[in-house]
């Protein structure tokens, strides 16, 4: 085994793992010795050629397709340089006032997060897109928002030069998307921060990372790594864990540290989503331009999201229920297609957690609450209803049975789409919002760490991703989680904690 | 090249998937290995028991419609087959739910995943952006 020594090691190059790398550049500056370890590969500009097949294997955990123990859900989660920041689709979300005060953190002032998160915005060029560059596929939402009685509002998104490929959940092909890879990873590793691909964590010890690198195989996409393949022990003064809340629970809970908080693992969330599609009479630009424009934000009345989408046909397809005939005319109506991705705002609750199994691997476990049902449920009427304002011929709802609704239905949404269609395992239930397992709180009984990302009882270790949050965010969680990683790092830097 | 996740039940396997993907039953050989091989490719990732677990549900999915029809799935007219598959995506049975929608979302990326099967779509969408000719 390869020893190495570092005063501060960041697991994790994401939004939260990238953002605490940049807040350390000056303490790289100065001489102290900083690392980033990202299990995934870093990519060539180059290599972004926006294909479904070659792209997902390469930037997702498992092709985006990490399917929960219950096999009813899939969660996609990147894993690349820059982590999911690399495969978003850029939307910068405030954190929202509400859900930060209801969670109750002692010590979390909302004001802090809030300044950090305009801080990052401002940093990554968060602006809302023109006019002239929104397709119909977003502009087709808005008009049947207006027309259906809601108001959709437009999302802020981190882009520089964006040229409307509709690629995002593929990786930008033209380096646009303003990411952790984009921004603060090239600006820490400027300053001396050392990041190394294709690293995994394996293992915690006392001030030290057990961490394997792995070997590029060969015709795989991505950089070789930065350090040769093998197995390394490399001791640290702090270790700041950011790697999602699938991988820093795994992380946590297969270290097996003594004195670790019992809740590790506990209160996973994920605003479980589905796709729905409706079809137009005629062809719509939905495959070009920025894909998720606009969204309208139900969560306090109803409990759910929509969000303008447009995915690929493999996702497009393995997302729509059912097959055979029907299945197939709505994929060949494709250039007619309108999409709305909708989301419930689960709630943290026992049992939904993430474990490991016996050869350390992460293990989602979800059951679907019949809150979150209903407000799918509500979520696809309303979707209904607005893509048939609209002027859709046709809407793909899941939780109806069978799934195509006709205009002709319209006054029989409300029966047509019911609970009772919401089978598990036979309608395909997503999320990408990952959240929670190493939740803040007051002390080791509530919570895994205080607010600052400090880990109950082990003092030289700290959390610094989405799996801090106590429950979920209710909207797109990316600059929250930046704004808490700052924090994170503002504290560690305040205390000279590596020393 | 990976091999056929199929290959020991490679006449149901199509039989199904095209009942799954109607204009697969199109295909040529060249055509269907292609599939066989995207799908192929993507179990390599996976854990080694579920390429046996696939080939035992497509083998159940050949034999359980002798219990109600008499015949075998492959010895079934599209209609019935079509009837058949409906019934398994609405099993009371969630395994049996949760490996047909796994089966059915292997097709559909070895189907939508040639290039062919994506244009077949109309999906045009171009590292170019605004600026690709349409």
């Amino acid at each position: 085994m390869i020893e190495k020594a570092f005063d501060v090691v960041i697991v994790g190059s994401g939004a939260g793992g990238g953002t605490v790398a940049e807040e350390l550049a000056g303490l790289a500056r100065d001489g102290k010795k900083v690392l980033v370890l990202e299990k995934g590969p870093r990519f060539a500009d180059s290599e972004f050629d926006g294909r479904e097949l070659s792209m997902a294997p390469s930037l997702y955990a498992e092709e985006g397709g990490f399917l929960t123990a219950e096999g009813t859900m899939t969660l996609a989660f990147g894993s690349a340089y820059g982590g999911s920041t690399v495969v978003y689709t850029g939307t910068s979300m405030q954190p929202p006032e509400r859900v930060i005060r209801s969670w109750g953190v002692p010590g979390l002032d909302f004001s802090d997060l809030d300044s950090r998160a305009k801080k990052y915005a401002g940093e990554n060029g968060v602006h809302l897109l023109p006019p002239d560059l929104l397709n119909e596929n977003n502009k087709l939402f808005v008009g049947g928002c207006d027309k259906a009685g809601y108001r959709a509002e437009q999302f802020p998104i981190n882009v520089r030069g964006c040229k409307g490929s509709s690629l995002c959940n593929l990786g930008c092909p033209n380096g646009a998307k303003q990411g952790t890879h984009q921004v603060q990873l090239p600006t820490a590793e400027r300053a001396g921060v050392e990041v190394v691909t294709r690293a995994e964590a394996v293992r915690i010890e006392e001030r030290a990372l057990i961490v394997q690198v792995q070997e590029k195989k060969p015709g795989a996409k991505g950089l070789p790594s930065e350090w040769a393949p093998g197995k390394y022990r490399i001791r640290a003064g702090t270790i700041v864990l950011a790697g999602s809340a699938i991988g820093t629970p795994a992380l946590l809970l297969r270290s097996d540290l003594p004195g670790l908080p019992k809740r590790v693992g506990e209160g996973f969330t994920c605003h479980p989503a589905h796709i729905l599609a409706a079809e137009h009479p005629h062809p719509i630009t939905n495959d070009v331009g920025h894909p998720k424009s606009f969204f309208l934000d139900r969560s306090v009345e109803e409990g759910f999201l929509l969000e303008t989408c447009m995915y690929f046909p493999f996702t497009t397809a393995k997302n729509l229920a059912g097959f055979g005939a029907p299945h197939s005319h709505l994929m060949h109506a494709f250039p007619r297609l309108q999409m709305i991705l909708v989301l419930a705002c689960d709630k943290a609750i026992s049992g939904n957690r993430v474990t490991v199994d016996r050869a350390g691997k992460p293990v989602v476990h979800y059951r679907f609450t019949p809150e979150v049902i209903t407000s799918l449920i509500r979520a696809t009427r309303a979707s209904a209803r607005i893509f048939f304002a609209a002027g859709a011929l046709r809407v793909h709802a899941p939780s109806a049975d069978p799934p195509l609704l006709e205009r002709s239905e319209i006054p029989d949404i409300d029966q047509r789409i019911e609970e009772r269609h919401f089978k598990e395992g036979k309608i395909s239930v997503s999320a990408a919002h990952l959240m929670g397992g190493c939740g803040m709180g007051t002390g080791p009984i509530d919570s895994v760490t205080d607010s600052f990302g400090r880990v109950h009882g082990i003092p030289w270790l700290r959390v610094a991703d989405a799996s801090l949050f106590p429950d979920s965010l209710e909207i797109n969680p990316y600059l929250t989680i930046m704004a808490l990683a700052g924090r994170v790092a503002g504290k560690l830097l305040e205390e000279k904690a590596w020393q | 090249m990976p091999s056929s996740p199929f290959s020991s039940v490679r006449g149901v396997f199509r039989a199904i998937a095209a009942t799954v993907v109607p204009e697969a039953a199109r295909l040529d050989e060249n055509s269907w290995l292609e599939l066989e091989e995207i799908i192929g490719k993507a179990l390599e990732a996976r854990p080694a028991g579920i390429r046996h677990q696939l080939t035992l549900l497509v083998r159940a999915l050949d034999l359980l419609p002798i219990f109600r029809f008499g015949r075998t799935f492959q010895g079934l007219d599209p209609t019935r087959r079509t009837q058949f598959l409906l019934g398994i995506q609405d099993a009371p049975l969630l395994l049996l739910r949760r490996g047909f929608w796994g089966l059915r979302t292997l097709i559909f990326m070895g189907y939508y995943g040639r290039e062919e099967g994506r244009a077949e779509t109309g999906y045009r969408a171009d590292p170019r952006g605004w600026e690709a000719p349409r």
